[in-house]
């Protein structure tokens, strides 16, 4: 498979999509179209935290935090001023918090851009540690950032967060970024800079005798991993149009963990995959909350159960499946001609 | 001639164990020298105050006239210095060929936003480093396995691209640690020509440790002796063959009594 037919067939990918993309936008309802909206979120998601955990093998639970910051970010600067002054009644916004406004690609960028320098200046003390003290401390990063947000009403609003966020995050602006997060993801990990992150998860010892600085790699993933995340936040604000401190609590960290895991730590497609499957399931196993009625016998409807069927099914992959759906393998044209000729894919 | 690499009093102490103590040498410009001793002597706690993965307690090292001590292990490599492991420690998910192409990341000048931006540079740059990672390969005979997985090769396709990759960090001095262990008779009689050959083709100086005493005494010009972590002899073949306090250290002092 040479090069030119890889681009070809890409292109004509992205084309597909975006004629399902235009398709869905004039006939489906408004919520499949959420839906829509909320896997490619969630794909931007899984690819920025597999970039991290599963490519540099840095274990990390800070998704929730560098989220938080994002989507903060980015719902100051695309609110404009006369809604921030109804909006902020517990206490006046900070000047630059009142009057700073921005157009929504430059938002998104912001809220990317400030969450990768969070990652880059927690990522200079934390990265010296290894595997689960790495997970602890990061963990501590993302409710450390909650409780911020949650105590400086001037900025964010307090507990009340914000509402009324300009729905500006469509379609196109969620898989715009996808596919931009997948083209950048791709590009660094098939370079040789990339066969470094991956060198670092398999064996840091003989990594650091290769002449590789492995602390200056590890924080440039780390940061990657937190510009992504921060994207991902910021689409999400817009998306939802309302945030609070509430809603990134460890359990948002812990669905991007749990289509990462059930992907395949260390594989693109299987982030895709998960990330999409994941997404409707979620919507799609709201049934399971509803009441049920069997025969005369009425189980009454529990809120949250959804979340313990995933917990399930994330006990069944670890113990039957630990590699995840595709493992570290992934699909690409080449896996598809050969599928297509009939042989081994 | 000239000396790459001089160690000046190198002592490592843990706690209260004296690991090496007082170990100096010098080592000549395109030599291949040995390291041996028993097991536990320290020589592998040498190649590690060398290349930066302990910091020595006392003493100093020298690599072509610049002090390497206390530099950490990414610097030393950089310096020119590449080594490989005793216990075989590659890139195991990642091909052969992607084992080797990751040693030359540090002589790579393109860097990750040059790559995310596909600029003619950095793509001439990988195809150059994808090549020379194929001529590597195929100067330690792995050509034909580029692209198996490092861990599901067998265990002396394993050690030979172990020393690929150590080649692709462009070293002028290569440590190697114990390259024929798990190695029969014929394969490290093939790997003491190979060292030769490397030697020549890279321009290299090469300190070995090793405890198959027919590839030392065969390919050493000098050798150091340790046990207990002291210089005990050095000097070339036949001189530490004959060194009582070598043949002492080997078999025990009752064997050399009665013998």
């Amino acid at each position: 498979m040479n090069r030119s037919t890889t681009i070809l067939l890409n292109l004509v990918l992205v084309g597909c999509l975006g004629l399902f993309l235009w398709w869905a936008e004039g006939n489906l309802d408004g919520y499949k179209i959420q839906i829509l909206n909320l896997i490619a979120v969630n794909i931007i998601l899984a690819l920025s935290l597999n970039l991290i955990y599963g490519f540099t093998g840095m274990f990390s639970l800070g998704h929730a935090g560098f989220m938080a910051i994002g989507a903060y970010v980015c719902s100051i600067l695309i609110m404009t001023p006369e809604q921030k002054v109804t909006l902020f009644i517990l206490q006046e916004a900070l000047p630059w918090v009142q009057n700073s406004h921005a157009p929504f690609l430059v938002a998104v960028i912001a809220g990317g851009a400030v969450a990768a320098l969070f990652g880059l200046v927690i990522g200079a003390p934390l990265l010296r540690l290894g595997d689960d003290y790495l997970g602890i401390a990061t963990l501590g990063f993302a409710e450390i950032v909650r409780v911020i947000a949650n105590n400086i009403p001037r900025v964010t609003n307090g507990a009340l967060g914000f509402k009324g966020i300009p729905d500006h995050a469509n379609l196109w602006w969620n898989y715009g970024w996808c596919l931009l997060t997948l083209y950048f993801v791709i590009r660094i990990l098939n370079s040789n800079t990339g066969n470094v992150f991956k060198a670092i998860r398999d064996d840091e010892t003989a990594a650091k005798a290769m002449g590789i600085d492995v602390f200056r790699i590890k924080l440039l993933s780390f940061t990657f991993g937190a510009f992504f995340a921060g994207v991902g936040g910021a689409l999400l604000a817009s998306l939802l149009t309302t945030i609070d401190p509430k809603m990134f609590l460890f359990t948002l960290t812990f669905n991007v963990l749990m289509i990462v895991v059930t992907g395949g730590l260390g594989s693109i497609t299987g982030s895709i995959l998960a990330g999409t499957g994941i997404t409707v399931m979620l919507e799609w196993l709201r049934f399971v909350e509803n009441p049920v009625t069997i025969g005369d016998w009425t189980l009454p409807g529990i809120p949250g159960m959804r979340m313990v069927v995933f917990s399930l099914v994330l006990i069944l992959v670890i113990l039957f499946r630990r590699e995840g759906i595709m493992g570290m393998r992934e699909i690409h044209w080449g896996t598809v001609a050969r599928f297509m000729k009939g042989g081994k894919a | 001639m000239s000396m790459i690499l001089e160690t000046k009093g190198l002592t490592m102490r843990f706690g209260g164990l004296v690991a090496v103590s007082d170990f100096s040498a010098s080592i000549p410009q395109g030599s291949i020298t040995g390291l041996i001793g028993p097991n536990g002597a320290g020589k592998t706690t040498c190649f590690n105050m060398v290349t930066g993965f302990y910091k020595p307690t006392e003493g100093q090292v020298f690599f072509e006239g610049k002090e390497l001590t206390g530099m950490s292990p990414h610097q030393v490599c950089r310096a020119g210095i590449a080594r490989t492991f005793q216990n075989i420690r590659l890139f195991g998910n990642e091909t052969a060929i992607e084992n080797v192409m990751i040693g030359s990341f540090v002589r790579q000048r393109t860097g990750w936003i040059q790559s995310v931006l596909m600029t003619p540079m950095s793509l001439r740059e990988e195809r150059e480093i994808r090549d020379r990672s194929m001529d590597l390969l195929d100067v330690v005979g792995l050509a034909g396995i580029a692209q198996e997985k490092a861990n599901s090769l067998p265990y002396g396709a394993q050690r030979r691209l172990e020393i690929a990759r150590a080649l692709a960090t462009r070293p002028r001095f290569l440590l190697l640690d114990e390259p024929a262990a798990g190695m029969n008779p014929q394969e490290s009689l093939e790997l003491m020509d190979f060292i030769r050959t490397i030697r020549t083709r890279f321009d290299l100086t090469i300190l070995l440790i090793e405890h198959d005493m027919k590839v030392v005494m065969g390919v050493c010009e000098h050798m150091w002796v340790l046990d207990y972590g002291v210089t005990i002899a050095e000097g070339g073949p036949e001189a530490i063959q004959s060194n009582p306090k070598v043949i002492e250290a080997y078999l025990g002092e009752e064997y050399v009594k009665y013998a």
